[in-house]
């Protein structure tokens, strides 16, 4: 789960990292009203989940009350469209108003899960607020890191090593070590994955400040942090909101070929199987291990119903899974809401026999399939072949 | 032969009489593995399965003489079950469970650095060297004894590729899962370098998804010569970005963990990239069935 820039803020300044003053608001009133605290430039940032915001024109600087009130009037409402967000871009819900302030020098701090070493690491480089994805692909000598250990956190002399590494001496470079064990002590207490200070600014009046934070949380860990579920910001798909609510994972795609699979490897493969076979998968759907009847009837519901859908294919194959629990999710589908996308469907290994039974006395139109190339080669002709009605 | 587990292995269940571990265990010893007993604290005395029930690892490991512990522990008491296991010595630890916090593993890898254990998983289907033992959830009837090794990340793609290879005529050494989550244990290198010395085993099948590097590690590692052939299978070429595909180590993130470098890395490194996951059975029946005239 990303967290918004203010709430990665809010959370930093807890472990005393210096944060620009400033306010979220998410009305261009309250916008004015921030702006005039704070004097007379002010800088304008959307609050949503994802990067790349100042070129997509989500960061603004405005100078005066009225001049805050108009950009904020045009951001607010508006869906921004970054490298990061996909095509529908995400919906401007908030602004981060902030104090403007002059930047002398610019630093990138971050700590991370370093997954093939199955490590955290500290990171620290001298240029800050640039691409830092470009520059770990190009320039990954320009950043110094230590490995924290995941019992004890940092240490003294590595958050020292760090600021001494990004050429800081004096004040600031005791500052920026205590920021280091500030962001370590927040990834670690809060169950992130990253925690990340891009840039951390050097101001003209000699002050060190996390212009730009970011934080993202192990979903896995949620669970110890009840506080964090609860104020999940609502932008998800309506569809896969709907799916996650009976525990499905489902990620919109923009094909025409509904997918329902159990298990994640074997959804990847058949949607793969789809375009190889000419066709456009619609949608990634794993019904896992441990699903009901309901949340099958529920899943097929949701996929049929995505207007650009011509064809579902179900690619089933029984192991924990009961191929005849699944059939009955998507006769009730069915009979319960009237659906009329046509479909294939290959069940494989517990209880196939039985599922195809349960299938074949429903009465419903299907095609079945034997092996998952064959599904796959029906389900693209059903989609070339048939209008809905 | 086989790596890891065969019909001489021991096995205790830790989370044994709870659901899921009941039910599996129950299909484990139905296959004939050899499972000895099981682990629930604060149930310890009793039978269950009609297997001794202990309360804590070392104990269930002195009393029974097990060597290898299956965990179905949900994920918030996971990781220190893992590490009571390591604690107490047994050679081969499998994390079934599914959900476990990334920075509970980061510990918990730290914490076997120091033992002898050897870790696999967690999220994983577990292992199985047919006709020997099953230490894990997977059906085990489309297994067949064999000489091909399987790695995966994943589950039922697992057994589709494991079905295929049965249907072409062939059979498995031994299947391990590697576990779908971001930080495992083994990796597909760990257990390239357990096959490579196994005489039973006549090819290797990868089967990778996007997300990580680990493929692009065991890449690197075939580079430097392997002495049987090696298939591949990467799922996820038409998965977006940034998303997470059921798995939790299945994301594109910050332009690493894509199909198509992965793909390009093992064919690179020599091995043969299979493009269709349907087709993983028929080719490797193709390449090997000639050179071995014998299932």
């Amino acid at each position: 789960m990303k967290l918004l820039e203010h709430q990665a803020k809010d959370i930093l300044a807890k472990y005393g990292v210096p944060i620009p003053k400033g306010r979220v608001v998410d009305t261009s009133a309250r916008a004015a009203a921030v702006a005039e605290r704070l004097g007379s430039r002010v800088v304008l940032k959307a609050q949503i989940a994802a990067g790349g915001r100042g070129r997509a024109g989500g960061i603004k600087s405005a100078l005066g009350t009225e001049d805050a009130r108009a950009k904020a009037e045009g951001l607010l409402g508006t869906r921004l469209i970054t490298a990061q967000t996909g095509p529908r871009g995400l919906q401007v819900r908030r602004l981060l108003v902030e104090e403007a302030v002059e930047v002398k020098a610019e630093y990138y701090l971050g700590v991370t899960v370093d997954r093939s070493r199955g490590r955290i690491t500290a990171l620290a480089a001298a240029e800050g607020g640039v691409e830092i994805e470009e520059m770990a692909r190009t320039k990954p000598e320009a950043f110094h890191r230590e490995d924290i250990d995941p019992f004890s956190g940092i240490r003294p002399y590595q958050a020292r090593r760090l600021a001494f590494a990004l050429g800081l001496r004096g004040d600031p470079q005791t500052q920026t070590a205590a920021i280091f064990s500030g962001l370590v002590r927040a990834l670690i207490k809060n169950d992130a994955t990253l925690v990340e200070i891009n840039p951390l600014v050097l101001t003209g009046d000699g002050r060190l400040l996390a212009l730009d934070a970011k934080m993202i949380l192990d979903d896995n860990a949620l669970f110890r942090h009840p506080a964090f579920r609860a104020d999940k910001d609502g932008d998800d798909d309506p569809a896969e909101a709907a799916a996650a609510a009976v525990g499905l994972s489902y990620v919109r795609k923009d094909g025409d070929i509904g997918c329902l699979v159990n298990g994640a490897g074997l959804a990847m493969a058949t949607a793969d199987l789809i375009q190889t076979a000419g066709g456009r998968p619609a949608d990634f759907l794993d019904i896992g291990g441990g699903v009901t009847e309901e949340a099958v009837r529920a899943g097929f519901e949701i996929i049929a119903s995505d207007p650009g859908v011509r064809a579902v294919l179900v690619n089933i194959f029984g192991g924990i899974v009961r191929c005849d629990l699944v059939a009955r999710g998507i006769v009730r589908a069915h009979r319960e809401s009237g659906l009329r996308v046509p479909f294939v469907v290959r069940l494989h290994g517990t209880n196939a026999d039985e599922g195809k039974a349960v299938l074949a006395a429903s009465g419903l139109t299907f095609e079945t399939a034997e092996t998952m190339a064959e599904a796959a080669t029906k389900a693209v002709a059903l989609a070339r072949g048939g209008e809905r009605s | 032969m086989s790596i890891l587990v065969d019909g001489k292995s021991g096995i205790i269940v830790q989370g044994f009489t709870g659901k899921e571990g009941t039910f599996h265990a129950r299909r484990m010893i139905e296959y004939g593995t050899r499972v000895l007993g099981g682990v629930s604290p604060g149930k310890g005395g009793g039978l269950h399965l009609g297997l001794r029930v202990f309360d804590t690892v070392a104990e269930a490991r002195g009393e029974t003489g097990a060597d290898v512990s299956i965990l179905f522990v949900p994920p918030f008491a996971a990781a220190d079950a893992i590490m009571e296991a390591g604690a107490a010595g047994l050679r081969l630890i499998v994390a079934v469970t599914e959900g476990i916090p990334i920075l509970d593993m980061i510990r918990v890898k730290a914490f076997l650095s120091g033992t002898e254990s050897v870790f696999l998983g967690p999220n994983t289907p577990g292992l199985i060297s047919p006709g020997q033992a099953k230490v894990g959830i997977m059906p085990g009837p489309i297994h067949r004894p064999g000489h091909i090794g399987i790695i995966s990340r994943s589950g039922t793609l697992t057994y589709e590729a494991v079905n295929q290879i049965t249907v072409a005529g062939l059979g498995q050494s031994t299947a391990v899962g590697i576990g779908g989550d971001p930080i495992t244990g083994l990796s597909f290198v760990d257990l390239l370098e357990m096959f490579r010395s196994d005489p039973d085993t006549e090819g290797v099948v990868i089967i990778g998804e996007i997300g990580g590097t680990a493929e692009e590690e065991a890449a690197a590692y075939l580079r430097n010569g392997y002495p049987k052939p090696v298939f591949a299978y990467i799922a996820g070429l038409t998965s977006p970005q940034g998303r997470r595909m059921g798995h939790a180590g299945a994301m594109i993130e910050r332009g690493t963990g894509r199909a198509e470098d992965k793909i390009r890395a093992l064919a690179e490194a020599g091995a043969i990239v299979i493009d269709r996951p349907s087709e993983i059975g028929a080719t490797v029946a193709e390449r090997l069935i000639p050179m071995m005239g014998r299932p």
